[in-house]
């Protein structure tokens, strides 16, 4: 028995918890390994701004962390109550990593209050920086393990059903598909790429607003070059992600790239608009595409004639590819520009012009993301798990979907704001110049 | 022990821990927004915060074990009490969510108004209230098989006698074990006035907090026979429970060992609530899904009890650590030093 308006309203609402969550929980992946790093250089140079650096970015961190928490427990109820058919099959043959995603928050959630609380209590820094660890690799676990059920969704293995029963399951197997390894490795290293842009562009807006303090030079270009190394590993992944899809998932690939017949010297179609079934306005690089998924301009790329027409994916996901790839391709170089000018004294990375595009870069890098499981997500259906079972024949047969995607959409609105409007109000009620101060009047004798 | 029994055994272990350290923050919520109208906050805002700040997470994350873990060891139990508690869980979801980052926001972040502090306190007693749904749902009598789909019937639910006085046991439960806590808690701090108004809390919620979980069983009679006769199968368990209560109350009452009266609360929590689970055995929701029929296969199953001791070898001594930190430590709890982020 289908129900179409549950069906309908389970997917906004996953999308919309999804999209909202994912931007609180890639901060949360990539911002404690940013903390790590600048506490560490502080450390090593002996030098407070780096120290005061991780100081301000964990304070931030707190409130994203909350976010990313009452959202994530959302998506996790979610699930069962919007997907009760799926998550019945996804129990029996995928609950291994989900189940150990809770070791993860735990792990996280148990020394990240100990080290918000321990700023002061050690004499030597480095012990403190030691329980900092325990938090990097929790987040960082948390999302490989979320993501390894994503990628069983997306190349189902280690069960077999026979008579509608499943047998020979396999946890392991099920855990390690062939989606595995490039998924994890994109995920993580965009998580990465983005808190390290999202911290760059606040170091050049307050650059822009008038501070000229040394303080925020160092942050900005410890980030931009965290950046750039994250945003090469993200092009680099994101390469052998198109390879794995030319293997596994040959009709996302060819839905992505508007690959209609199955052919050798495939050409890329780059941009553009689907008229009628035609593609205008874009460009087309010859064989690239042929490059890009077997790597030799005469392989042979599977086309969208090939699939069952209740098998395709929406074609639109051509433009989130493209939205994600311009973005990545644009950090690279922006980052690499601001790297190499740094090193060589080029005046112009020190302009206004040139510093307003890197603020714009953390929003970019967001858009990148939400861009990238849109494609991942909508590139998969008409799937929930790929060949084994429809969106369709998932969803919950609730008639009251409806009314909780008003109240969750409400939700969003007021966490959103009002994280945005704390974490401002925090750090404009105390700049850096009053902290640095601060600081040093507490050093130079008075113990608080 | 078979598979199902160890499953169902950690998973009943975790949720009794949600319950215990999830009970002592909502009525810790609830108490500061009571001072606050009676103009009492001073005496109790720090001690609450103190405790409060560093773990609120780490409850949290011991009700997202309970939620994933039992769809790991009893994938049906998504089938079902998913499609039913589309609504009851997402309100329960909700005003976490609010509750949550909104203590985020104002601890770590700018200081609100006492409007907030009020709803603050309130989330506190109506999320143990949206959750405990859970408990009368199971005891069966609400949901109906249509089409091969459950289907919860709302309105008889809502007429139930037995789901009010869950409601009132959950609440009178989370104000009495919360008041106790914070007895010892305050104690601990050298607070005097603290104490003194915490234990007054304890003493006044102890008897409400009695009387309801009598009215359960009472309740259950009429709504679950088969239930009720194996609670009384189980009368030493609850008899013991009932007697730790008497010391927990007099110990409190002639200010002897705090620290005492709040273990054996636990102790008198724990054996009810266990005694209750096994009673309940071997169903997970009367008289549609038991712990066998919806169990995993058992390859999954291992994997998950592996994954469990692994990880548990990880977790214990850091928990051991965030309480030697700050449950035990004095100097914090006193807040003579401030270690603030
Ligand atoms: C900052 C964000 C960001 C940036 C700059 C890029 N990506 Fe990406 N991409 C993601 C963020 C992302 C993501 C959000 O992390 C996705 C969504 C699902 C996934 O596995 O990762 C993703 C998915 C994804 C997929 C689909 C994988 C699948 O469905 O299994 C491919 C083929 C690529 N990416 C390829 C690239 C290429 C060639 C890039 C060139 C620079 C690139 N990505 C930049
Ligand atoms: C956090 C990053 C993720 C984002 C932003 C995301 C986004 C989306 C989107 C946009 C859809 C809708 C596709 C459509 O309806 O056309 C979808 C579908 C779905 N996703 Fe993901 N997803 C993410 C990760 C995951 C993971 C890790 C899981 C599993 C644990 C998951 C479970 C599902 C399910 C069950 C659906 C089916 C609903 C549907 O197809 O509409 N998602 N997701
Ligand atoms: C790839 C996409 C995702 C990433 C990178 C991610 C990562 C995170 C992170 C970093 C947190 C904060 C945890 C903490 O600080 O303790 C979090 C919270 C959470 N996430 Fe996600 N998540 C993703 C998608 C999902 C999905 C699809 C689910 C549903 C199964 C989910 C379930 C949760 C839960 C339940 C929490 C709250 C944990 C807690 O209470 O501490 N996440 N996630």
């Amino acid at each position: 028995m289908l129900n179409e308006d549950a069906l309908f309203y389970s997917r906004v609402l996953t999308e919309l918890t999804l999209s909202f969550h994912i931007i609180y929980a890639t901060i949360g992946v990539g911002v404690p390994l940013m903390i790590m790093i600048a506490q560490w250089v502080g450390i090593k140079k002996n030098d407070e701004h780096y120290i005061l650096l991780a100081r301000r970015w964990t304070r931030g961190f707190v409130i994203t962390v909350a976010v990313g928490v009452v959202t994530g427990t959302a998506i996790g109820l979610q699930l069962s109550l919007l997907w009760p058919n799926f998550m019945e099959l996804a129990g029996h043959v995928i609950a291994l990593p989900l189940f150990m995603e809770t070791f993860a928050f735990f792990f996280e959630a148990i020394f990240l209050g100990i080290y918000l609380y321990t700023w002061d209590r050690f004499e030597n820094q480095r012990k403190h920086l030691l329980l900092l660890i325990p938090v990097a690799i929790g987040a960082s676990f948390s999302a490989v393990f979320i993501t390894m059920v994503n990628a069983f969704m997306n190349a189902p293995q280690g069960f077999e059903i026979m008579n509608g029963e499943l047998v020979n399951i396999n946890p392991l197997v099920a855990m390690f598909n062939p989606a595995m390894p490039t998924k994890v490795a994109h995920v993580v290293a965009t998580a990465y790429m983005t808190a390290a842009f999202i911290l760059a562009s606040i170091a050049a807006f307050r650059l822009l607003r008038g501070s000229n303090h040394i303080y925020h030079k160092k942050a900005l270009f410890l980030t931009m070059k965290l950046g750039l190394i994250f945003s090469i590993a993200t092009a680099v992944i994101g390469d052998f992600s198109g390879k794995y899809l030319a293997e596994y998932q040959p009709e996302k690939l060819a839905a992505a790239e508007w690959h209609f017949e199955t052919e050798e010297n495939a050409p890329l179609i780059l941009y553009g608009v689907l008229d009628d079934g035609e593609v205008k306005y874009a460009f087309k690089i010859p064989s690239a595409l042929s490059i890009l998924a077997h790597g030799f301009p005469s392989s042979e790329v599977v086309g969208l004639d090939q699939f069952a027409d209740d098998e395709i994916p929406p074609l639109s996901i051509h433009y989130m590819f493209d939205i994600m790839v311009t973005i990545g391709v644009w950090m690279v170089i922006l980052s690499l520009v601001f790297w190499l000018g740094t090193r060589r004294g080029w005046a112009f990375i020190q302009t206004k012009w040139y510093r307003w595009l890197i603020v714009l870069g953390g929003p970019l890098s967001v858009i990148a993301i939400e861009a990238g499981w849109w494609l991942a997500e909508v590139g998969r259906q008409p799937w929930v798990l790929r060949g084994v079972m429809r969106t369709a024949e998932a969803a919950t047969s609730s008639n009251q979907v409806d009314k909780m995607l008003i109240l969750f959409a409400g939700l969003y609105l007021i966490l959103g704001i009002g994280s945005i409007v704390v974490l401002s109000r925090m750090f404009r009620r105390n700049p850096v110049e009053r902290e640095i101060e601060d600081r040093k009047a507490e050093k130079g004798g008075a113990t608080s | 022990m078979n598979l199902e029994i160890l499953g169902i055994v950690v998973l009943w272990t975790f949720l009794f821990g949600y319950v215990i350290v999830a009970s002592i923050d909502f009525g810790a919520g609830f108490f500061n927004a009571y001072s606050l109208i009676v103009g009492k906050q001073k005496i109790l805002t720090n001690i609450i915060q103190r405790y409060l700040s560093p773990v609120w997470e780490v409850t949290n994350v011991f009700l997202v074990f309970f939620f994933v873990g039992i769809v790991g060891f009893f994938p049906k139990t998504a089938f079902y009490y998913g499609t039913i508690l589309l609504v009851p869980a997402s309100f329960a979801i909700l005003l976490l969510a609010i509750r949550g980052s909104y203590y985020a926001f104002e601890t770590y972040g700018a200081r609100g108004h006492k409007g907030y502090s009020f709803m603050y306190g309130l989330s506190g007693l109506l999320i143990p209230a949206s959750l405990s749904i859970v408990f009368t749902i199971s005891e069966g009598g609400f949901v109906s098989l249509v089409d091969g789909q459950p289907v919860l019937d709302y309105w008889t639910l809502f007429k139930s006698p037995l789901t009010w006085s869950i409601v009132l046991l959950s609440i009178t439960a989370v104000l009495y074990i919360s008041s106790v806590f914070l007895t010892w808690y305050a104690n601990k701090a050298k607070d005097v006035e603290a104490t003194a108004l915490m234990r007054k809390y304890a003493l006044i919620w102890a008897l409400p907090m009695i009387i309801t979980a009598s009215g359960i069983i009472v309740e259950l009679r009429g709504h679950n026979l088969e239930h009720f006769n194996r609670m009384i199968d189980l009368w030493w368990m609850f008899g013991l429970s009932f007697l730790l209560f008497l010391s927990t109350v007099w110990i409190i009452w002639n200010r002897r060992s705090y620290g005492l009266a709040f273990v054996l609360l636990v102790g008198q929590f724990a054996l009810a609530f266990f005694a209750y689970g096994i009673s309940h055995y071997p169903y997970l929701l009367y008289p549609l899904l038991t712990i066998y029929d919806s169990f995993t296969n058992r390859a999954m199953a291992i994997s998950l009890v592996v994954a469990f001791i692994a990880g548990l070898c990880l977790l214990l001594p850091s928990l051991y650590l965030l309480l030697r930190l700050f449950l035990f430590n004095k100097r914090y709890v006193r807040g003579d030093s401030d270690y603030h982020p």
